[in-house]
């Protein structure tokens, strides 16, 4: 019970918290709140928005999972949204270059983009480790270059062709596809949000069951516990670093091996940016940031029928940012709470505190 | 001077934290216009006892009068009004901001930030020995003169009872003497100061009188003229404690660890941290490290542990070089290593007592298997050390920061002493912990001795070094300087060595470089 009112009831008072919130924008902006929440509810039900969500949950799930694994050791990975970038540009080149059979071709193409993520991270987990360049500004950074460089890479001269208005890397052939699970005139899922799935569990069973898991936690609680305690500073970032780059490079892989088949100039952006709310809102637990994961992709997806009604859907993007702000702040409350009752627990355990 | 009101008294103060009493019925007279001097190891209730002082914190019992007339402060805003001002050892100075600014941020409605303020400024400055202009940056001042402008700060607020808390660890030599100077002329215009110190020559230089504080509680009133170091080394440490004697010698002649040639520069600075270190522990051996604190035995520890890279020298364990390992294939290698601080290096304070139990021995059985985790084998083994070291808690899943100092103690002892190690390095092992858990982990650590392990033991306690060791080495200043025998040394031999009284010579070498 003491854990069902730790870990659910900050998020649900926050979520509560910030409907509130929005409700109170939407009356001051002149819409009626209750009418534009029903619209977006009932959005779920409409056209192909129930598959769109979950597609984008899939994406939205990785990306947090990405970032998760740097908070896990208070490493902070703002670099997801360029791995994810490079990554993309890198496998569908390699992916449209080559010719294997099914199955394998895709397999390969998701290696390719998980390693070029790794590469990319990799630049500044070296310079963190060999230079202590802190990791926010040098991801930052890493990320401007990353626009660039995919910018360059699908060039018409380089990697890519022009089609219509479009430039983009030459089509995967179909041997390199993962098909999707398709209901009919409601969308396809795509097949690679299984993977997602997957990434969930490995990453649960690698934090709670391996000593990989265990020194990263001990790393992101307390540096110098984990020093006296054998674990390597350096080696631990550099593998978060490089684990966090490699899954950040999955990101994409759901929409170009499930329908584009390309990398072009309507890629999405800021999944890495929404990747780290998601992750603070579901306390990089693997249950938690699926639910962060699912929230944001329908607040995304059904936000767009807000149009209909009037109303300014930009009122999504207050409703995240108030819901990311407001989950910080009640996890820290309710866990200073528990803090406080669990040692007063222990003190009428044991009949008396020690005498110093 | 006896007959005028004091200007501070504090009577009966208690304090507790959750699960430890961090000051116990203190007692403390600071006669006006004197330089009065609390004394103590760190740990002891100094800083608390200050924080109470200066409002920030309130004693569970207690009362505090200054001039005779009693107050309750209830933030240091209340003790700034009443004349009490502190001066932080770390210092709280804006850089990018001149003295003036930095002198009256916070107390603008005094004087205002003008003319009037800098006139001020000036008046005050006198006193302090600050020559600056009021109006440089204090990015450009030196250490010395930040401390100054530190006490220009309390000075402008109308403080008339200054709190030093060990105002020299960040002077030279030199400064000291400019700031006690500096310290008199004030004393002789009335001001009253508070010096917080564990530096025995600086008090008896500088103090007119000294309260020693030991284990949360006052335990004496000195005049630092008409005792010796010794004695005032001897009240720190006490020497009436519940003696931790050991018995018939263990020692055997196979070596277990030995040090050779070891040596250390700190990053800063060319002075080495630890010169030129030769130490051998035997099985079966307590080999005591004694040192004022600061002298390089944290350093050593954490060289010997692999946390620190030597510049020079060898560490090894029987016949194995370990110079280029790390810490954890040091720890594997046979290593347990209780930290100084077990709070900051000893545990993860949020993990269950289990996931704590796992920590430094992540590689090994029981806890894990190859690459995972043994969930089931650390709970079992966290409940083995829980029973036999009778760490006093509700089960394993509770936070480690839940249970009080004494029995986080001897979860990271039991925990040190698993997994057979053939070297415990045990730093300051029952550092604020209670009687009841000094005496287990004493009782520990003679039995692990006569099953044939090695210890290697730094600590402040007198007693317990003389109580537990079998050879004591004295370290000064990064050096071994003196050797002596737990069966023949005082606490009061000890000390004085420590300080380098008795090894003037020595200490006068070391000084040379």
């Amino acid at each position: 019970m003491g854990i069902l009112r730790g870990k659910l009831l900050p998020p649900v008072l926050a979520i509560l918290f910030s409907a509130l919130l929005c409700g109170i924008a939407l009356v001051v902006s002149g819409a009626n709140p209750l009418q534009a929440f029903g619209v977006m509810f009932a959005q779920v039900g409409e056209g192909t928005t129930a598959v769109d969500i979950i597609n984008s949950t899939g994406t939205y799930y990785i990306a947090a999972l990405a970032v998760a694994i740097g908070f896990q050791m208070n490493l902070f990975n703002i670099g997801v949204e360029g791995q994810y970038r490079v990554a993309a540009v890198v496998a569908a080149v390699v992916g449209g270059s080559i010719a294997l059979p099914p199955g394998i071709h895709a397999l390969v193409i998701i290696l390719t983009a998980a390693v070029a993520g790794a590469l990319w991270a990799a630049i500044p987990a070296i310079l963190k480790v060999t230079r202590g360049v802190n990791e926010v500004i040098s991801t930052i950074m890493m990320n401007g270059l990353a626009l660039g460089l995919a910018a360059y890479l699908i060039g018409a001269d380089v990697f890519g062709e022009l089609r219509g208005n479009n430039i983009r890397t030459p089509e995967i052939p179909e041997s390199g596809w993962v098909p999707g699970i398709p209901f009919g005139s409601s969308g396809t899922v795509f097949g690679l949000v299984f993977l997602a799935a997957l990434l969930g569990i490995g990453y649960w069973v690698m934090m709670n069951r391996t000593r990989f898991g265990f020194e990263l936690r001990a790393s992101g609680e307390s540096s110098t516990a984990a020093a006296a305690g054998g674990v390597n500073a350096k080696k631990m970032v550099l593998i978060a670093m490089l684990l966090s780059g490699g899954i950040a490079g999955l990101v994409s892989m759901p929409e170009i091996l499930g329908r584009d088949h390309t990398y072009n100039l309507n890629f999405p952006a800021g999944i890495g940016f929404s990747g780290i709310a998601i992750a603070l809102l579901g306390r990089n637990h693997p249950g938690g940031i699926a639910f962060g994961a699912l929230l944001w992709a329908f607040l995304d997806k059904s936000g767009l029928a807000l149009d209909n009604v009037g109303v300014p859907r930009e009122i999504v993007t207050i409703m995240q940012g108030a819901i990311v702000l407001s989950v910080v702040v009640a996890y820290e409350v309710v866990r200073r709470f528990e803090l406080a009752a669990q040692q007063r627990q222990v003190g009428r355990q044991l009949g008396t505190v020690d005498a110093a | 001077m006896s007959t005028t009101t004091p200007a501070v008294v504090l009577s009966g103060i208690t304090k507790r934290f959750p699960g430890v009493v961090a000051n116990s019925d203190v007692h403390l007279s600071v006669q006006v216009g004197e330089v009065h001097a609390l004394c103590g190891e760190n740990g002891a209730g100094k800083s608390t006892l200050m924080k109470i002082l200066y409002g920030m914190q309130q004693p569970d019992e207690g009362t505090i009068e200054v001039a005779g007339e009693q107050v309750r402060f209830r933030t240091p805003a209340d003790a700034i009004k009443a004349g009490i001002g502190m001066v932080h050892q770390h210092f709280m100075l804006a850089d990018n901001l001149t003295v003036q600014e930095n002198v009256v941020l916070g107390a603008e409605s005094l004087h205002g930030i003008g003319g009037k303020a800098r006139k001020r400024i000036l008046e005050l400055a006198d006193a302090t020995g600050l020559t600056v202009d009021p109006g440089v940056l204090v990015e450009r001042l030196g250490v010395a003169d930040r401390q100054r402008v530190e006490i220009l700060k309390v000075l402008y607020r109308g403080a008339k009872v200054i709190i030093l808390d060990e105002p020299t660890a960040v002077l030279v030599p030199q400064e000291v003497d400019e700031l006690f100077a500096t310290l008199r002329g004030m004393k002789e215009q009335g001001f009253t100061f508070l010096f917080i110190s564990h530096k025995l020559d600086e008090v008896r230089a500088i103090a007119d009188s000294v309260t020693i504080i030991r284990r949360g509680t006052t335990v004496g009133t000195a005049d630092p003229k008409a005792v010796s170091s010794r004695q005032l080394a001897e009240m720190m440490v006490g020497s009436e404690l519940p003696s931790p004697e050991t018995r018939e010698s263990t020692v055997t002649d196979r070596v277990v660890l030995k040090v050779e040639n070891l040596g250390l520069v700190a990053a800063e600075g060319t002075r080495p941290v630890l010169d030129d270190i030769d130490l051998v522990v035997r099985a079966g051996e307590i080999v005591g490290i004694a040192g004022v604190e600061g002298n390089g035995q944290t350093e050593l520890v954490e060289t010997i542990m692999g946390m620190r890279k030597a510049h020079h020298g060898r560490v090894l364990l029987g016949d194995r070089d370990l110079t280029r390992l790390g810490t954890l294939a040091r720890r594997e290698a046979g290593i347990g290593y209780i930290p100084e601080d077990r709070h900051r290096q000893g545990l993860l304070l949020t993990q269950p007592l289990w996931a704590n139990r796992i920590l430094g021995h992540q590689t090994r059985r029981p806890v894990s298997n190859g690459q995972w985790l043994d969930l089931a084998g650390a709970k079992q083994d966290t409940k083995r050390i829980v029973e036999d070291f009778d760490v006093r808690t509700p089960g394993i899943d509770v936070a480690a920061v839940a249970l009080s100092g004494g029995n986080q103690q001897k979860l990271v002892v039991g925990r040190e002493l698993s997994g057979d190690p053939v070297l415990l390095i045990a730093s300051h092992p029952t550092r604020g912990v209670d009687v009841g858990a000094q005496a287990l982990i004493w009782d520990e650590i003679r039995n692990a001795r006569a099953r044939g392990l090695a210890v290697l033991l730094i600590s402040a306690d007198l007693d317990e070094l003389i109580g537990l060791s079998d050879t004591i080495r004295v370290m000064l200043r990064g050096r071994l300087v003196a050797d002596a025998d737990p069966a023949t040394v005082t606490p009061e031999d000890l000390g004085s060595a420590m300080t380098g009284a008795t090894s003037a010579e020595q200490a006068s070498e070391s000084e040379g470089e």
